[in-house]
């Protein structure tokens, strides 16, 4: 944590103080600014370079009741090799699991450079004792997994119990040892761009490496303006402290289309720094072979279709 | 000998809640419709006009700022005081207009009715020319109108006192502040206007009147920068067009003269003469980011 | 910064425009030469080239396009309402329909970028016809009496910087209410209109209800002094303002003028602070500043100041600048050499008075007429920069320590047009915008329209009010 934060956490009322202290978003005119800087038009190539770029950030994610070691198996392969017929595409950041999937991951990505993330601490309602949370991370970590993707606590953050958060952000971080942390906020339940901010700001003090917009489990997940909002946040942190930090938006973003235009915010809000996957990551699944299609289609000049990429 | 010698008034102008003699230390001859001598009104001069300007500029924050509910009493409350002093200006109008007495007394009347229906107007202007705007975005848009500021009324040269009244109630019922120049030829119930309003709860300098040569006091004013608009319904074509076009010089708002006939219904055109339409935008949609803001 | 993330050009297709080699003035439904056979050339302010030859207007053309329109109002104004608001419905559709092609040819002439034309213009126009044709049958409605009578013959001269979006606040409220209108576009942006004749054609207005007079000053002054026009609508410069207003004293022509601005953006120091960042920035550099009621001057709480200036030099730094065309660019052409010549000097004149200078780093293209977007810090209310309407792509930073001071400030000018509030205090905004004596107040919020809002000044801004129900007074005999 820099020590410039040492006194806002201090004590409850402290931390409160300064995330309220935080200057307001007006939801109207950052979502216009999200929707203008969507009008930007990335062709040839530009567009050739965001679609690369996209693939590489993105975390292959599964997180389903129904996931076997076949199905993280076939991730992982996909991960490493995400066009078959293109030995040049780019791999993917990472593979996204649950905690018992991890070693499996890990086999499957082998010294591909694939780092494999877990999400823990009780995904994705977060709701169980910080023991229970803070073994699920401990597990993950033994298992093999590169990052941890875990939840804040959206109740005690409602009731306005700050400290627990930020608490439970720096034990997670501490049992991380070296994975890297992804704080997940899960903004469609933080509800408001003002709690979107203060979550963003108690992830970055507690020493987050990423902080990330959703579970991809409820309603509401990555938008443009939630994104943008976290990316000036990123930006205002490291002008303000020198560290920085990346971030991902989770959950909705499923075409290519989509995806350059959160390229296009990073590029514009938090700037060219966070134009890799070591700062910014995308969580998602279909979205990588829409990427490959629209890949195919550049290379070649005609539109591919489904059955030209593979399916698993 | 049981004639007693009356106590006659000395007529002042009425600027900034007080009653100064002309600054030009000058007076005119007003006499009555057979050429009688009636009074000496104050001869204005271009001084009184600034120092007038003055006055209505300093009025015009508390005055405009004052709520609507405030101002229609206060416009009540002049009519309650004319009501008492009624007499007074059935006699003065028929002196000066050379009208018979029930016919003053008809103007008197209706003069007084004019305060009444200015006075309920100030507090219901704002719901009839405003309102909400229904824009194509997610914004509340609300227009508003609000007085434009100092307001020089020319008033009727005719129609001494109910032309007088219905030119200038509707300039203040609305938040504006005036200076007056009075019928020059018939000055005296202008004057005495200014004697009710100073006890009529109307702050000092609200009103201004002036008394003179309405060319002479009105040119200045025409001119006069921190003059936001004009009424010229009491110059005649020549001097309205020269007026006019010295009022362009910082655009004022302008009220050509046109045949009024003062005991019709007023409509709102001359309370809406001097209002500007101030239009306010604010994003809304600020529920949550979780869906129902967007 | 330098990106990696270097945006590929992205041009809107030039073909989707087919602009003639010349055009003439469109007089009682058809085009013809000027009387005196003179003719002008309208270059894109972006590269110089010459874009076409366009008849001018001269003291000849206007009486006949008066006479004209005079003969028309008798019939036009003798349809039923629901008849022209028909005819205006067509207009609206017609715009859609040809809206990139209008979009294309309004930046081709103006210079503005396509992302303006095509995000604001554009569909603002559409949306206003639709608006007034709505009214045209329901005048009764409008709060001005039983059937109120439009005016005649309706003689407007309309500015450069929205050439099409200020001829539809002219002609859609004038013709809802029964008026015929004789237009003159600025003398750098007649294409547009031009094409506006067109979609009157494809619409079968009747001849003579819409006449279009490309040409300088000298034929904007004759419209306005013919003595066969009965209402004078003006937007334009104070001066210029204030020359009609003279030139119609003494007469029975109603008058309508929107006039300049020297706007004030407050930012208190609990704003929303990257939001205000991004209304600072629409507000003094959409279309490069060239607006009347551009927030141009920036009234920032002193406590707060050095912060927000970084953030806004950040920001200013990533705006794109170049061909107006590329669906990128963020920042388009000076209209004209003339308006260039004028910013320049203005900004010259700042620096010459103290004030310091900064501009965004950006590439200025060899031909057209650029300006970098600029801002000046420490200004004070005796600067020349805070006091003229600069026109341009420049914002004069100025600072206040109260609410009090800033109400003062913003209001220490000749003009009144509009003005910016940003904190998330709601009851500083209304007491704030309840004391600022500007028409158009955007709190938390810069540079909006809409058909439905009023929209016009205080002060030397210009009198009446265009948009709304309240737009409708101006072309009515009320």
């Amino acid at each position: 944590m820099p020590t410039a934060f040492a006194d806002v956490t201090a004590s409850d009322s402290t931390l409160r103080r300064f995330l309220h202290g935080l200057p307001g978003v007006d939801a109207v005119g950052l979502e216009a600014r999200a929707a203008s800087l969507g009008t930007r038009s990335i062709k040839t190539t530009a567009k050739a370079y965001a679609i690369d770029l996209a693939i590489s950030m993105i975390d292959l994610t599964t997180l389903e009741g129904a996931d076997t070691p076949g199905k993280v198996r076939a991730l992982g392969a996909k991960a490493v090799n995400p066009d078959p017929t293109d030995r040049g595409t780019p791999r993917t950041a990472a593979v996204c699991v649950y905690p018992d999937m991890v070693a499996t991951a890990k086999a499957a990505v082998g010294d591909s450079g694939v780092k494999v993330a877990s999400v823990a601490t009780a995904f994705p309602a977060g709701r169980a004792a910080i023991d229970v949370k803070l073994g699920d991370v401990r597990e993950a970590v033994a298992a093999g997994a590169d990052e941890i993707d875990m939840v804040i606590d959206r109740g005690a953050f409602l009731a306005g119990d700050y400290m627990t958060v930020f608490e439970q952000i720096r034990a997670v971080k501490e049992a991380c040892g070296t994975a890297r942390l992804k704080v997940i906020f899960e903004t469609g339940e933080l509800s408001t761009y003002d709690n979107i901010r203060r979550a963003s700001w108690i992830g970055m003090i507690a020493g987050a490496d990423f902080i990330k917009t959703s579970t991809g489990k409820v309603g509401v997940n990555a938008t443009p303006a939630n994104t943008l909002l976290m990316l000036e946040a990123v930006r205002d942190f490291r002008a303000q402290t020198g560290v920085q930090i990346g971030v991902k938006p989770a959950g909705g973003i499923r075409s290519t289309k989509d995806a350059v235009k959160f390229l296009v915010l990073v590029n514009e809000t938090a700037g060219p720094d966070w134009l890799d996957s070591h700062w910014f990551r995308f969580g998602a699944s279909s979205l990588l072979n829409d990427l490959l299609m629209q890949r195919q289609k550049l290379a070649t000049g005609r539109y591919s279709g489904p059955d030209y990429v593979t399916v698993d | 000998m049981s004639d007693r010698l009356t106590v006659l008034k000395t007529y002042k102008l009425y600027v900034g809640g007080k009653f100064p003699r002309s600054e030009s230390g000058r007076v005119y001859e007003v006499n009555d419709s057979k050429g009688r001598w009636l009074a000496n009104a104050p001869l204005a001069s271009r001084k009184d006009a600034r120092d007038a300007v003055v006055a209505a500029r300093k009025a015009f924050g508390g005055w405009s700022g004052a709520t609507a509910y405030n101002r229609g009493q206060v416009l009540y409350r002049v009519a309650e005081m004319l009501e008492g002093r009624k007499d007074q200006f059935v006699r003065e109008v028929r002196d000066a207009e050379g009208i018979s007495k029930s016919e003053a007394a008809a103007q008197v009347d209706a003069a007084i009715d004019r305060w009444v229906w200015y006075a309920g107007w100030t507090d219901k202007i704002a719901q009839v020319m405003g309102g909400a705007n229904p824009v194509a975005g997610p914004f509340f848009n609300l227009s508003t109108p609000e007085p434009t500021g100092v307001v020089t009324v020319v008033a009727p040269q005719e129609s001494s006192f109910l032309g007088l009244v219905s030119v200038l109630a509707p300039v203040i019922a609305t938040g504006n502040t005036a200076v007056v120049i009075a019928s020059e030829r018939f000055p005296l119930p202008a004057l005495s206007l200014g004697e009710v309003l100073a006890t009529s709860d109307v702050p000092g300098g609200v009103v201004n009147i002036l008394t003179g040569k309405t060319a002479e006091i009105a040119a200045p004013l025409a001119a006069h920068q921190d003059v936001n608009a004009i009424d010229l319904t009491g110059a005649d074509a020549g001097l309205a067009r020269e007026l006019e076009v010295a009022a362009a010089d910082n655009l004022k708002r302008v009220l050509r003269p046109q045949a009024v006939d003062f005991s019709a219904d007023p409509g709102t055109h001359r309370l809406t003469a001097f209002l500007e339409t101030k239009t306010v935008w604010h994003p809304t949609g600020s529920l949550g980011a979780s869906g129902s803001a967007y | 910064m330098t990106s990696p993330f270097e945006y590929a050009p992205a041009p809107e297709s030039r073909s989707v425009v087919d602009i003639a080699p010349s055009y003439g003035l469109f007089i009682d439904g058809e085009f013809t030469e000027a009387a005196d056979g003179k003719v002008f050339k309208t270059v894109s302010p972006a590269t110089e080239e010459v874009l076409s030859e366009v008849a001018q207007a001269g003291e000849a053309d206007v009486d006949r396009a008066v006479r004209a329109a005079r003969k028309a109002f008798e019939t036009w104004s003798a349809l039923p309402g629901a008849e022209r608001a028909k005819y205006l419905f067509r207009i609206a559709r017609i715009i859609q329909e040809r809206s990139r092609e209008l979009a294309v040819l309004e930046t081709l002439d103006n210079g503005k970028p396509i992302k303006e034309t095509r995000d604001a213009d554009l569909p603002l126009v559409a949306a206003h016809f639709f608006y007034y044709a709505g009214w045209a049958d329901k005048l009764d409605h409008a709060g001005y009496g039983k059937n109120p009578a439009p005016l005649g013959v309706a003689g407007q001269v309309i500015p450069w910087n929205f050439p099409l979006l200020m001829l539809a606040w002219k002609i859609a409220p004038a013709l809802a209410t029964g008026n015929t209108v004789v237009l003159k576009p600025a003398e750098t942006t007649p294409l547009s209109a031009l094409f506006f004749a067109d979609i009157c054609r494809q619409a079968g207005l009747p001849n003579g209800v819409v006449n279009i007079l490309p040409g300088y000053g000298d034929a904007g002054a004759a419209l306005t002094a013919h003595p066969d026009v009965d209402k004078v609508a003006f937007t334009g410069s104070t001066a210029v303002g204030k020359a009609i207003a003279r030139q119609v004293a003494g007469t029975d022509k109603k008058v309508t003028l929107e006039l300049g601005g020297k706007g004030a953006n407050i930012v208190f120091d609990d704003a929303p602070i990257d939001q205000a960042v991004e209304g600072i920035v629409t507000g003094i550099f959409f279309n490069q500043g060239q607006v009347c009621c551009a927030g141009s001057r920036l009234l920032v709480q002193e406590s707060i100041q050095e912060e927000l200036l970084d953030s806004l030099k950040r920001r200013l730094s990533t705006l794109r600048l170049g061909d107006p065309l590329d669906k990128n660019t963020d920042i388009g052409a000076i209209n004209s050499a003339e308006q260039l010549a004028r910013i320049t000097a203005l900004a010259d004149t700042g620096e010459a008075e103290g004030a310091e200078r900064w501009s965004a780093p950006c590439e200025l293209p060899e031909n057209g007429y650029w300006f970098a977007p600029t801002l000046f810090t420490n200004v004070t209310q005796a600067h020349t920069i805070a006091r003229d309407e600069i026109f341009g792509p420049v914002l004069s930073v100025l600072s206040f320590r109260t609410p009090d001071e800033a109400v003062a400030k913003a209001n220490n000018t000749q003009y009144g047009l509009s003005a910016g509030i940003w904190t998330e205090k709601g009851s500083r905004i209304l007491a704030v915008a309840n004391k600022l004596r500007a028409g158009v107040v955007w709190a938390n919020t810069f540079n909006k329209f809409d058909p439905t809002s009023p929209f016009g000044g205080y002060k030397e801004s210009g009198f009446g009010r265009e948009g709304g129900r309240h737009g409708l007074e101006a072309y009515l005999d009320v």
